[in-house]
């Protein structure tokens, strides 16, 4: 099922939640909200899950407006952030519980929903545990309950909120890796929340980065990290410095000064770049700073450097260097982006 | 703890033995003095005449009177009081909107104002000194002096219990179960019927457990718009007192130790659900 979002608005008390949002999500996509808490992602979902509705635009099942629909028509499987299973119920009467609520004309026969619902449990590997309620589950196995829940009702969109938020971290990377393969197996359209980076990039199709109610970028893994779109996603993807700069006649200038590397439009703005992406250089143009700390990381050595600014606080920037580099603990340190990105102010 | 408190690392929150004794004591003491001595007299009183006499004062017609109409009043504030506490916290606790602190205030009212003044505000709304009242009472409805007015002042008297009991316990657990079931294709109905009301049966069920002991027992509300008709608008607490100003005290505390009992009941059942569903089940959490 495709759903198109349409110039989405959205205000709590006059304070805009959602500015203008529009996404398209293709069918069978698996497309991750990635954001800061506030960016408005947890928003966007219960708008497209009918839990709140939009101040202004609209969201599209396929060719059908849904904003016209309420939750129950909308016929979508929710996730929950703490899974709201249904303590007074066992896990086989949560999971059946969709199809009871049916009415009499489109509910399926007891045994019917009983078989539906050990298809299921078995599909969500938690065969034989149909008997036991809520609170004598693991995290993970609430996580997968709930899930099987929201998936009895055959939705047409599957909406995750937060979906490992709760669980440590071993059993977070284990489920991670589950839901990708129960994605693939079953196809269904799946969104979800996260504010976890590493999360998103491994687990979706498309990562939708998130800021202050509007949508950064939209993009595979590979685009937002190496071909990010603004400043913001930038610095909130993965790790970067950020320096003030001049482009002047496509030279860049830090303070004042050639650092070596090429600037496309002239004018002050902002130069980014990652620490893996930094040269160690012998040449008078070039960044310049005293080495703060340096640790080891795996197979690099991560440096930290801080770039005199007259008087003011240093500039703290973050580097890679090979593991053989001669860097001394307060020694003056010189190095190049090898790639980088300059955001200029209009 | 494998040495059995002879360690010289206590707990830092324990107490020292003789302490413990002390308090233990102390409270035991208060309890026997103050509530146990007083319950027990009630029934020895009761029976001081033997079971013949004690049968008799209760199904005295007077006393038989005010029995029906405690329970009468009982049945009728109880489930209006369950039905609007329910209402009241599901609105409190589940919806934004102003004026909610108010309202909770508001709610709270009847606890801290005395009864007597909670009587008189009927008297003052219904009396033949109002508007209400002699307009009322020319259609041939009478709310002074009758049962009318003993139900509401035994509604206003006992209506925040339920309420109390419930607004934090469904604050505490939010909407996420009812968005949960709408989102499952359930409709409002089926969703305050299999998800709500389960996750608030027993704060609900010890709040009316509260609420009914307090709507039998209420004295001084009821006593200021009843009129003391004998037979006809005592309930069992205005009851007891004619008996006990009549010095009848075998009567008396036969009616009184009815009354005692169904407190003790409610007691009961209260632990009863406690034992039952694990502790704190009835105090109010799932």
């Amino acid at each position: 099922m495709e759903v198109t979002i349409n110039n989405i608005r959205k205000e709590f008390d006059r304070f805009a939640a959602l500015n203008d949002v529009s996404l398209t999500i293709g069918s069978g996509e698996l497309i991750a909200l990635l954001g800061p808490s506030g960016s408005g992602k947890t928003t966007l979902l219960r708008l497209i899950a009918g839990l709140d509705f939009p101040t202004s635009g609209r969201i599209l099942f396929g060719d059908e407006d849904a904003s016209r629909h309420t939750v129950q028509e909308r016929n979508v499987g929710f996730v929950f952030q703490h899974y709201a299973l249904f303590r007074h119920m066992t896990v086989a009467e949560n999971i059946g519980f969709g199809l009871r609520v049916r009415p009499a004309k489109s509910r399926p026969p007891k045994s019917e929903i009983r078989r539906r619902v050990s298809e299921l449990l078995e599909m969500v590997q938690l065969g034989g545990l149909e008997k036991r309620y809520p609170n004598q589950l693991s995290g993970g196995q609430r996580q997968r309950v709930a899930l099987a829940r929201a998936m009895a009702i055959e939705p047409r969109i599957l909406l995750l909120d937060e979906p490992f938020g709760a669980l440590d971290a071993k059993v977070r990377k284990e489920l991670r890796r589950w839901l990708r393969e129960f994605h693939d197996r079953t196809g269904h359209t799946t969104v979800f929340v996260t504010h976890d980076q590493e999360e998103a990039l491994e687990l979706a199709d498309r990562v939708v980065v998130m800021s202050q109610g509007r949508i950064e970028q939209v993009g595979s893994a590979d685009d937002v990290y190496d071909r990010p779109g603004s400043p913001f996603v930038f610095s909130f993807i993965g790790e970067s410095s950020e320096l003030p700069v001049e482009v002047k006649g496509g030279t860049v200038l830090f303070q004042g000064e050639p650092i070596g590397i090429a600037g496309e439009r002239d004018g002050a703005g902002e130069l980014f770049f990652r620490p893996e992406d930094v040269a160690l250089v012998d040449a008078p143009d070039a960044l310049s700073g005293k080495v703060t700390t340096s640790r080891r990381l795996a197979g690099t050595r991560i440096v930290e450097v801080d770039i005199a600014n007259n008087g003011h606080a240093p500039y703290h920037v973050e580097i890679e260097v090979p593991l053989h580099a001669p860097v001394e603990l307060g020694a003056d340190i010189r190095f190049r982006p090898s790639r980088w990105k300059i955001f200029t102010k209009s | 703890m494998a040495e059995k408190g002879r360690s010289s690392f206590r707990n830092p929150a324990d107490e020292s033995f003789a302490a413990k004794g002390v308090l233990l004591f102390l409270t035991l003491a208060y309890l026997a003095l103050f509530l146990i001595l007083p319950l027990a007299s009630v029934f020895i009183e009761a029976f001081r005449k033997g079971w013949t006499d004690y049968y008799e004062a209760l199904v005295e017609p007077d006393a038989a009177a005010a029995i029906r109409l405690t329970l009468t009043i009982a049945a009728i504030a109880v489930p209006l009081n369950l039905v609007f506490g329910l209402a009241a916290s599901w609105a409190i606790a589940k919806f934004e909107f102003r004026g909610k602190s108010f309202l909770i205030t508001l709610i709270d009212l009847p606890f801290s104002i005395s009864p007597v003044i909670s009587g008189l505000v009927y008297v003052l709304l219904f009396g033949t000194q109002s508007v209400l009242g002699p307009w009322l009472k020319s259609y041939g409805i009478e709310i002074l002096f009758a049962v009318p007015g003993i139900v509401l002042a035994t509604v206003f008297v006992t209506f925040p219990f339920v309420a109390r009991e419930l607004i934090p316990l469904m604050e505490d657990q939010g909407t996420g179960d009812e968005e949960a079931a709408l989102s499952l294709g359930a409709s409002g109905w089926q969703t305050f019927w299999h998800v709500t009301l389960p996750n608030i049966r027993w704060g609900l069920l010890y709040g009316v457990l509260l609420c009914n002991a307090r709507a039998m027992g209420e004295f001084g509300a009821v006593s200021v718009v009843s009129g003391h008709i004998r037979g006809v608008t005592n309930t069992m607490p205005l009851h007891i007192e004619i008996l006990y100003n009549e010095y009848n005290m075998v009567a008396a505390f036969a009616v009184a130790s009815l009354l005692a009992l169904l407190a003790l009941v409610t007691l009961a059942l209260k632990s009863l659900l406690e034992l039952r569903f694990g502790a704190g089940a009835a105090g109010g959490r799932h």
